[in-house]
């Protein structure tokens, strides 16, 4: 029994190591193979824009600008939305709704990325240009609207990205709300609390939780490739302009990877491929410290 | 089914007339805070109570014990209408709370749970600080007023709670760095802090150590001046020392409702007695 037990530990610990060692090996191989852009641009790579592969001038700062900046939209887009869908179904939905709703939700996930991407094209990029035609001057004078209409960029992409987040972000939500006892809700509603108000405190009791839900959302909409690659309009800029076709890190090595000729060109972009890796790691720590501090003021463990 | 303290003789069919207490407390005892008359309560098709009649008496503490699953909290929570919540739930019968019926139609049941408290057995503060738990209710009630009110109204409730003393110094840390007992107490002062006329309280000290439990017996005896208390234990010693008059329940009908005294000493029941004297339960 006792050299079973040790067998046991053993073996899942072996495991448990594995996958450490995998996530080290990748930022390890990733350096390795980016070393000759590492030694040629060094920090400049993170904050130059030109991206000249027949000059031999690499910056990632656009992709690294458009990875984030779609992100972070699709996440203010989607956020909102999900935790709304996350509520009605736990805790307003009629009970006749709700699995109909949850294998809703859950098929959406299931989509794969370039159906996404078909879509956008054919659907989402054109109603978004005809938004964008019926902008009114005023507002295309502002930075946020500039540039022509053309369907394709940034808000194309940040909506398409909004869509596959919402179904994660939301079950997770959904989930997280479930553990809410009982005895929360019927503490607010014994002083007088109106549904809103003991959704609120429902809500509030699983705050840790649905930041958690959202920074997943996040997580996956940063190393999202296929559906954003054909609808962003893969032009590497910075700008603030949401009609602007800019481009993410994921997109650029899914796009020129094949034809990248000469060792340096390699080199940038799996450096690319490094810096994503490295944004993802910090978000994901992020959020953990970021749920780390909210659960280490006490009033969250039981949340977590 | 019975209604009425001291009346000598319990009927299980007919209502019994209103019958004068002949000693103590009699002026409270002749004012009804709360009367229900032939309630009935169904989870969906199950009848959870049948045909329950009570008066129950403002400025007393009136204990409902049984053996579990024998209704006595069901029937607490329709009080404050906290079975709304529970799907396929359903009332018949009335209950009136001075006077107006708390399940007729177009009754504001978030003012009706604000006058009628109620505190649960296992506590269940909010994670937030002690000062906001207090504060909640206020806040969601349009009561909080300006800062200094607020302060003020939290005080006086976590005096109330008897947990001021224990307390004052930590006002913003959380709440769930308390001990249960002291938990259940800050429920209490949260309950207290919205001012309500009556309040529920569903086996309060079932989850708490012995002294904590003495602490809650003394806050309900100080809190009997000023509210009409409820309370539901499975503790006969306890129902004994805190409560003025006594309901027993079992299997979703009310047995034998009384003077407290008169229930452990004298029941007029004999399944009030075999269970008092602990025969089953």
């Amino acid at each position: 029994m006792r050299s079973r037990d040790i067998g046991f530990r053993l073996s899942t610990g072996a495991f448990a190591f594995v996958l450490a060692s995998i996530v080290v090996a990748i930022g390890f191989e990733l350096s390795r193979q980016s070393m000759l852009s590492i030694q040629k641009f060094g920090f400049d790579f993170w904050r130059t824009s030109t991206w000249d592969p027949v000059a031999g001038q690499f910056g990632a700062l656009p992709f690294i600008w458009g990875t984030l900046y779609s992100s972070i939209l699709a996440l203010l887009i989607a956020t909102p939305v999900a935790i709304g869908i996350a509520v009605f179904i736990s805790e307003l939905c009629p009970r006749i709704l709700r699995t109909p709703l949850v294998f809703l939700t859950e098929l959406l996930a299931a989509i794969p990325s370039i159906v996404y991407g078909l879509w956008g094209i054919f659907v989402l990029v054109p109603a978004v240009r005809s938004l964008e035609i019926a902008l009114p001057d005023s507002l295309r004078a502002l930075p946020l609207f500039s540039g022509p209409p053309l369907g394709v960029g940034m808000l194309s992409a940040a909506l398409i990205l909004a869509v596959m987040v919402v179904p994660f972000t939301s079950t997770v939500a959904r989930e997280v709300l479930r553990t809410v006892p009982l005895a929360q809700r019927e503490a607010a509603y014994a002083l007088g609390a109106t549904q809103f108000e003991a959704i609120r405190a429902a809500i509030f009791y699983a705050r840790t939780g649905i930041v958690g839900a959202v920074m997943l959302g996040f997580g996956r909409a940063l190393g999202e490739t296929m559906a954003v690659t054909m609808v962003i309009g893969n032009n590497p800029q910075v700008s603030a302009s949401l009609f602007a076709p800019q481009y993410t890190m994921a997109a650029v090595i899914a796009n020129e990877f094949t034809e990248a000729a000469d060792e340096l060109y390699l080199a940038a972009l799996v450096e690319i491929g490094l810096v994503l890796f490295i944004i993802t790691l910090v978000v994901n720590g992020l959020s953990r410290g970021l749920i780390w501090t909210m659960a280490g003021r006490k009033s969250g463990r039981a949340a977590a | 089914m019975t209604g009425q303290i001291a009346n000598p003789s319990i009927r299980l069919k007919a209502p019994t007339p209103t019958a004068r207490p002949t000693e103590g407390a009699a002026n409270r005892e002749r004012d009804v805070k709360i009367d229900v008359e032939h309630l009935s309560f169904f989870y969906g098709a199950k009848r959870a109570l049948e045909d329950i009649s009570v008066k129950i008496h403002p400025n007393v503490v009136t204990a409902f014990i049984g053996p579990s699953g024998c209704g006595k909290s069901t029937f607490l929570r329709t009080l404050n209408r906290m079975n709304d919540i529970i799907p396929g739930a359903r009332v018949e019968g009335t209950a009136r709370i001075d006077g107006n019926d708390i399940y007729a139609p177009g009754v504001d049941v978030v003012g009706l749970r604000r006058r009628v408290g109620m505190v649960f057995q296992k506590s269940n503060p909010f994670p937030k600080s002690i000062f906001e738990n207090v504060a909640y209710g206020l806040r969601i009630n349009g009561m909080a007023g300006s800062k200094a009110e607020l302060a003020g109204r939290v005080e006086e409730s976590l005096r109330q709670a008897a947990l001021w003393d224990e307390v004052k110094d930590r006002l913003q840390e959380s709440a769930l760095a308390m001990s249960g007992g002291q938990q259940q107490r800050l429920c209490i002062a949260r309950a207290l802090a919205v001012r309500p006329d009556i309040l529920l309280m569903d086996e309060p000290a079932s989850a708490l150590d012995p002294i904590a439990t003495q602490r809650i017996e003394e806050l309900v005896y100080d809190l009997k001046k000023a509210y009409t208390i409820v309370i539901v234990t499975h503790n006969m010693q306890q129902a004994a020392r805190v409560s003025d008059h006594t309901a027993f329940f079992w299997l979703g009908r009310l047995i034998e409702y009384d003077r407290t005294d008169k229930i452990f000493t004298a029941p007029a029941e004999k399944l009030t007695e075999d269970y008092v004297t602990g025969r089953f339960g």
